[in-house]
């Protein structure tokens, strides 16, 4: 979907977004006319260092200027930024940052939404919506960690049986419905989007309940088991 | 008697770095608690899926402990791995030790079980953010043969401290992933002294994105991380705001930098073509006052 046109069917009651490149920031009128922080990116822009660093202005800004304003994160990313300039200024930090002025925000009050409209990829993916309290999707949107082929030639595993497994285990295929299933995504958005925006803001918080939901959904079998487990087994 | 911290399994780190007989496993070896997706792919499996969780002292302090295992699978994170790590993360919450540790050697997401790693990736980010804001440390050791990267390398910037030797590495994407990727003009992943004086210890030292850097030995690890243990956690608007404007001169000052070298150089270091050849002593005596 076009970011322009998801931005009125979010905010019917209107919005004020300004672009700098691929990335944009501003705010939309939410239900009851209660404003929402907006940031993202388009055009599967890769995340790089000082991108984060731009994301991360913006999220401090908003924590200062309007405490407790829930955020929305629109981040239409292909990934990290592969390069060894980002590598060199140390890319890795500049994510982790991004991930603590979210954090801060999130303790000061402010409730963190995502909703992957077109695609979310691996550390770009990681260092924005993965971090929001309720990740959502759009049907159409594409999330994966590496295509298939790519996937094949590292782990020296024959494509063929990749796309055999793929069929019937979340685990190794991408899309919105395997993370669903895992419990990285709260649910998808189809149809009134507004509607779903006003629910998801209403809705109550549960700290991370990802493994939780993977279990009960059927996707991840062992990772609630296994986390539970270790924080509880006597020794 | 010194001992290699580079050379060493995780399960001799862990030995080595806490009081003597004090670690106690959780999910041992013996609870065989393994993955279930490599079985599907016919990949080998471990007892302990490459990672040791479990708590233990340092000088009778109470801590909780993470050693990755790099011969396993790199030390990647799948679905079995990530949640040892979070749930020990999250039984900080409960016991509140002085500290956690985490002995990071580790590729990144588990490939084999990408979609699942990836998840647990994060929720390890946000277990870390939770435990350092209830005031626990959370410390890095990162000084392995396989590095840390990835999601990993994500991770440990979200920690309290990272303690390096000139032998660790920590990166986001690795050299040849890079390699693979935008070609060998972009990263000879081969040139291991331009690997090293990227993603080396001794560089993310003078960057400021490691805490400290100790010498390739066991019992410097565990020195300096004793001396970072007491480390209050501050995750409040003023400290981010801090490394905010930290992180940005550094994007202004360095940013045009086509090297490690030229970095260096701009930070008035008079012959940075010596100091990857300098020994750890030599190099923090060199560089004293530099640091960005």
């Amino acid at each position: 979907m076009d970011v322009r046109t998801l931005f009125d069917r979010l905010f019917p009651q209107g919005h004020d977004i300004a672009f700098e490149g691929a990335f944009f920031s501003g705010t939309g009128r939410g239900p009851g006319d209660a404003p929402l922080a907006v940031l993202g990116t388009i055009d599967k822009t890769p995340i790089s260092a000082a991108l984060a660093h731009r994301m991360a202005t913006e999220v401090l800004r908003v924590v200062r200027e309007h405490p407790g304003r829930p955020f929305l994160l629109l981040v239409d990313t292909s990934g990290q930024a592969l390069s060894r300039r980002d590598e060199l200024l140390g890319i890795n930090g500049y994510m982790a940052h991004l991930a603590k002025c979210l954090e801060v925000a999130r303790r000061r009050g402010h409730r963190i939404l995502g909703l992957v409209y077109a695609e979310a990829v691996s550390g770009g993916f990681l260092a924005s919506s993965l971090l929001s309290d309720a990740c959502y999707a759009l049907p159409e949107a594409e999330i994966r960690v590496m295509n298939l082929p790519a996937m094949s030639r590292v782990t020296k595993i024959p494509l063929a049986r990749l796309e055999a497994l793929s069929a019937q285990s979340p685990v190794f295929a991408p899309g919105v419905e395997n993370y669903r299933r895992m419990g990285a995504i709260t649910e998808v958005w189809d149809g009134d989007l507004a509607h779903h925006l006003a629910q998801a803001l209403a809705a109550p918080l549960l700290g991370d309940p990802r493994a939780a939901l993977g279990e009960a959904r059927g996707g991840r079998q062992l990772a609630h088991l296994v986390a539970n487990r270790v924080r509880r087994d006597a020794i | 008697m010194s001992r290699s911290y580079y050379e060493a399994s995780a399960r001799e780190r862990v030995a080595l770095l806490l009081d003597p007989g004090s670690f106690q496993e959780l999910l041992p070896p013996s609870a065989r608690m393994m993955s279930p997706h490599l079985k599907e792919l016919d990949t080998p499996a471990a007892f302990d899926d490459g990672i040791v969780v479990g708590r233990g002292r340092m000088e009778g302090r109470a801590v909780l402990v993470a050693a990755q295992e790099g011969g396993f699978i790199g030390g990647a994170v799948g679905e079995v791995h990530g949640a040892k790590l979070k749930g020990l993360l999250e039984r900080a919450l409960d016991e509140r030790p002085a500290g956690v540790l985490l002995l990071v050697e580790s590729g990144g997401v588990r490939l084999h079980e990408a979609n699942a790693g990836l998840i647990a990736v994060s929720e390890i980010m946000r277990a870390v953010l939770r435990v350092r804001g209830e005031g626990i440390p959370v410390l890095v050791l990162d000084g392995g043969k396989y590095g840390c990267f990835g999601g990993m390398g994500i991770v440990s910037r979200l920690c309290d401290a990272v303690i390096m030797s000139e032998e660790g590495r920590l990166a986001l994407s690795g050299p040849e992933v890079i390699e693979t990727t935008k070609g060998v003009e972009e990263f000879d992943a081969r040139d291991r002294a331009l690997v090293w004086r990227t993603m080396g210890g001794k560089h993310r030292y003078l960057l400021g994105e490691a805490t400290s850097l100790v010498e390739d030995d066991v019992d410097a690890f565990r020195a300096e991380a004793l001396a970072l243990l007491g480390r209050e956690p501050d995750l409040s608007l003023e400290a981010i705001e801090a490394e905010h404007a930290f992180l940005g001169e550094r994007l202004r000052r360095f940013g045009d930098c086509p090297d490690a070298l030229d970095i260096w150089a701009s930070l008035g270091i008079e012959r940075p073509e010596w100091l990857p050849v300098l020994d750890t002593p030599t190099f923090l005596a060199t560089v004293r006052g530099k640091r960005a």
